[in-house]
């Protein structure tokens, strides 16, 4: 009876993090990027895949996260928008995991900031948690305040 | 279902294109009358749409088409003859069924408007001037709409029928007018199948291959198709930028051909994009016919390159802004007959469209024969508007002056019409066009007409640009907005740039320029983003510090919004052909740049917004500061105190100074390819002939100063208007930005003065002199012109 969904895993300091594997469209290898001066922190920068030129968020600055190591690189995982594809920077790419939804709990109480609002569902799994993330408000990057 | 939707789709699509084609004819037979052939035309269109709407059932549409059918053929008989009335009329039928038309598109039904009285309108038009009134109306209009029917059915006979009788056609034109009414319209049906197998054999030929040769393709699949061509422009740039194919020989030659093939497809593709501009043109004679009965004007329509092709989105970006200039010359350009007869002139007024294609862009121009601008009033208008201010105003140019009228809230008019002269408009129409990468300038004299003319490029996805480098990133310039690039170096920053109360200027050619820092503006300080990423560029990390470390400065100079400025950069690398990406949604925000685009070597470069980025840096719009800029313009016609001249060895000793203004090109020639024409010396270079003048002979410099510099001579191209000359020199030195003092007068024929140019005695040639001398004149060009050029003023200071 119970429901199964397949999210796709990844680590972000140390936190186990899942969306679901349908709005995935691909996970690259770090990919040279451009840096767009005045944006938005968030967006690190614009990177070309095949012809087309995608915005790379980092997930760990979107999620309020501290900054990642200079020395390992980010792995690219790409979703699909309504606006076209948008690459999501994260520390390292997990497996595809098949879970039943009677392992959901809602994101508790005592979760604070951005990760209340981004954050829908906690995965209670044997090997920890797996946080689901709302994928179409991740990739919606707060306007930039005027320097 | 789908099947008939597809029909009503396509009966849709015809019908729009037969009344666009309806309603040119119209205004056509109204300036040609007699044109029978163009009656026909519209006959045939109107019958058509008349037609398909019965076959789908749309009743009322058909009734309407039918009325208008019913006069369209009395007209074509020749029983009556066309009035305005009867025109106006025509055309309200059109608009008529077009809405339905559009009715049809958005409900499926033609609607309930029943427009009895435009059709009472058109039966009563029927009656004519000419007086066939013993045919009743009811008859009349019966018997003619049952015609094409009749003659449909009789295809097969009415062929034979022309064949047999060639003076059928004659006989029945003849009798039509006084004719009883069933015999007469008897054999017009059989005029009427005539008239169109006649036009088969010549017409048919035509219209049969232009069905068969044309297809109709869905506009998303040829944008789709341009994407993925741009795509492939560069993979191809990528693979010829690699550096294994210098190694292979093979594949060097297949990606020379890949490279030559994805040219001719991006080209091919490009054009199936290309729409004639006569598509937007053809709906102007309409707009002024209607505007010019509304405000009792009388004006006519001149058109010029309607086949001038430029991509559809360019078409539907400029529309707008078209129609706007051209209701505002309709309305405030063009006099009223009376005041048009009292300046002495005729009292029809003439619009002039007129496009062209010029240097890779298309040129637009709006011209009216009418009362031209009043700058005083703009001035005028101006102050009180409170767009500018009256010590402004003293300083201004007349062309500064002009240009006012683009600004928001401006407007002469005196009184606000439905037309035009609500103040908003042409700030929108300048607004609109540069968003486009398009510039519109003005020129008006008054009394005798105006003239607005638009530039636009050819279209939208693949641009020229400068490729610049500022704090280790690449950013793409839009070439439209480039208007020189300056290098200082040494001594020559300290000289040339100075700061102003905290804002840099730079002295060029003896005018302020306002200079920006690209790595300022876009916060990429160059230390941070080394640190940053540091494996991102190669070049050392101070390589790049314009201002302190390194010892040149690189100033694109661009222009947005009509002011000039100058953006200093780090590094100037090339120009490039980029295909233009739109940033996300995420970077919507970022008012500087105007898209990305990809790289040859795979990297994302971001495309500079130029007007954004004058935006940000906070810059305003100062006339004191247009007025520097047309000072500018002054310096470059050479009364500036500051000229850049082309520094050249003739003989042992002779250096000579050639305005840079005046120099084309510089050549490198062999001896061989010189030839004699009338006994002089020429050379056939880019398919003219172009005379050489060998300076070290007409100035008599002693010798050659090496002998032997092999067949390869150095050639100066110098250009004034049409005419061009070849300058042999022996070697080319310099170019110089000096300030010119005329030592010494000159005695010798050719040599204007000397002067002491970078501590050598230099004789600044006579340049007109020469032209004047040597250079062949075309036919069409008067001598008068050329002498009024202010050419020798070159350094007649």
């Amino acid at each position: 009876m119970n429901e199964l969904k397949q999210y796709c895993t990844f680590l972000l300091d140390g936190l186990f993090f899942g969306v679901d594997v349908l709005g995935v469209q691909e996970v690259i290898k770090f990919q040279p990027m451009t840096q767009v001066p005045l944006a938005s922190r968030v967006v690190s920068g614009l990177i070309n895949l095949r012809g087309q030129i995608v915005t790379a968020i980092d997930l760990r600055r979107r999620l309020e996260l501290d900054d990642r190591d200079q020395d390992s690189p980010p792995m690219n995982v790409v979703v699909q928008t309504d606006d076209g594809p948008v690459s999501l920077l994260v520390d390292d790419i997990g497996d595809v995991l098949e879970v039943s939804d009677d392992t959901l709990e809602p994101p508790p109480p005592t979760m604070k900031g951005i990760a209340r609002e981004l954050i829908t569902g906690v995965h209670k799994l044997d090997e920890g948690l797996l946080l689901i993330l709302d994928m179409s408000k991740v990739v919606q990057v707060p306007q930039l305040k005027e320097v | 279902m789908s099947e008939m939707d597809e029909a009503i789709q396509e009966f849709l699509i015809e019908s729009d294109e037969n009344l666009s084609q309806v309603e040119q004819d119209l205004l056509e037979l109204e300036t040609h009358p007699d044109g029978s052939d163009i009656l026909a035309n519209i006959f045939r269109a109107v019958h058509t749409v008349k037609g398909t709407c019965s076959f789908l059932g749309y009743s009322k549409l058909e009734s309407l088409a039918h009325t208008g059918e019913t006069l369209l053929s009395l007209l074509r008989d020749g029983d009556i003859t066309l009035t305005p009335a009867i025109a106006s009329a025509l055309l309200k039928m059109v608009d008529a069924i077009r809405q339905m038309l559009t009715c049809i598109q958005e409900t499926t039904v033609d609607g309930e408007e029943e427009y009895g009285e435009l059709k009472a309108l058109l039966t009563e038009l029927q009656k004519g001037d000419v007086a066939p009134s013993s045919q009743s109306d009811a008859a009349s209009s019966d018997q003619v709409s049952e015609a094409p029917v009749d003659a449909d059915q009789t295809t097969a006979e009415g062929e034979q029928v022309v064949n047999e009788e060639p003076s059928a056609d004659e006989v029945a034109l003849s009798v039509s007018p006084t004719a009883v009414a069933p015999v007469e319209h008897a054999s017009n049906a059989a005029v009427v199948e005539e008239k169109k197998e006649k036009a088969a054999p010549s017409g048919d030929g035509k219209s049969q291959s232009a069905v068969d040769a044309n297809i109709r393709v869905d506009v998303g699949l040829l944008d789709k198709l341009m994407n993925m061509v741009g795509e492939l422009v560069l993979t191809r740039n990528q693979i010829l930028q690699s550096p294994m194919i210098l190694d292979d020989a093979a594949l060097q030659t297949s990606s020379q051909r890949l490279s030559l093939i994805t040219s001719e497809l991006q080209e091919g593709i490009m054009k199936t994009r290309m729409q004639p501009i006569g598509n937007i043109f053809g709906k102007f004679p309409r707009v002024v016919r209607d505007l010019s009965m509304n405000c009792g004007k009388q004006i006519r329509v001149e058109m010029e390159g309607k086949e001038t092709e430029l991509d559809k989105t360019l078409i539907e970006a400029i529309k707008d802004p078209l129609t706007h200039l051209v209701r505002n010359s309709v309305d405030h350009g063009i006099e009223t007959p009376d005041v048009r007869q009292s300046n002495g002139k005729s009292s029809e007024g003439i619009l002039l469209l007129r496009a062209y294609h010029e240097g890779g862009q298309v040129n637009i121009e709006i011209t009216d024969d009418g009362g031209g601008i009043n700058t005083q009033r703009v001035a005028e208008t101006g102050v009180k508007r409170g767009v500018v201010t009256q010590d402004q105003i003293a300083k201004m140019s007349e062309r500064e002056l002009l240009n006012l009228i683009f600004m928001p809230g401006f407007s002469t008019a005196e009184k606000v019409t439905n037309v035009s002269g609500r103040g908003v408009g042409m700030d929108v129409v300048r607004t609109n066009i540069e968003k486009i990468g398009g510039t519109i300038d003005i020129q008006a004299h008054l009394g005798k007409g105006t003239t607005f003319k638009l530039k636009v490029p050819l279209t939208l996805a693949i641009i020229p640009a400068l490729i610049i480098t500022t704090g280790h990133e690449r950013f793409a310039i839009p070439q439209v907005s480039l208007l020189e690039l300056v290098r200082l170096e040494g001594e020559q920053i300290k000289k040339f740039i100075d700061t102003v109360h905290g804002a840099s200027v730079c002295r060029l050619r003896g005018t302020l320029l306002p200079l920006l820092h690209l790595g300022q503006i876009v916060g990429l300080d160059v230390k941070e983003s080394g640190s940053k990423n540091p494996e991102t560029m190669e070049s050392p990390a101070d390589a790049s510090d314009a201002e302190a470390v390194e010892n040149v400065v690189n100033i694109v100079v661009l222009q947005a919004d009509g002011q000039r400025f100058g953006l200093v950069v780090d590094e100037i690398n090339d120009t490039e052909e980029i295909v233009v990406k739109p940033l996300s949604k995420q970077l919507k925000g970022v008012p500087v740049f105007a898209g990305a685009t990809i790289m040859g070597d795979g990297r994302v470069a971001l495309i500079l917004d130029v007007l954004g980025l004058t935006n940000r840096a906070g810059m305003t719009i100062q006339h004191t500061e247009n007025s520097r800029i047309d000072q500018l313009e002054k310096g470059f016609d050479g009364i500036g105190s500051r000229d850049t001249l082309l520094i050249v060895k003739v003989g042992e000793t002779g250096q000579l100074a050639i305005p840079l203004t005046m120099v084309a090109r510089l050549e490198e020639i062999k001896m061989a390819a010189l030839e004699k024409a009338c006994g002089k010396e020429v050379i056939q270079y880019r398919g003219e002939i172009l005379p050489i003048i060998q300076l070290c002979d007409v100035l008599s410099y002693q010798g050659t100063p090496d002998a032997d510099s092999g067949d390869a001579l150095q050639m100066v191209v110098i250009s004034h208007g049409q005419r061009r000359i070849g300058l042999v020199v022996d070697r080319i030195v310099d170019i110089v930005d000096e300030h010119l003092q005329a030592k010494q007068g000159s005695t010798k024929p050719g040599i204007l003065c000397s002067a002491v140019i970078q501590g050598h005695v230099t004789d600044v040639l006579d340049v007109q002199q020469l032209i004047l001398d040597y250079a062949v004149l075309p036919a069409e060009e008067s001598v008068e012109a050329f002498i009024e050029d202010p050419v020798g003023e070159f350094v007649g200071v």
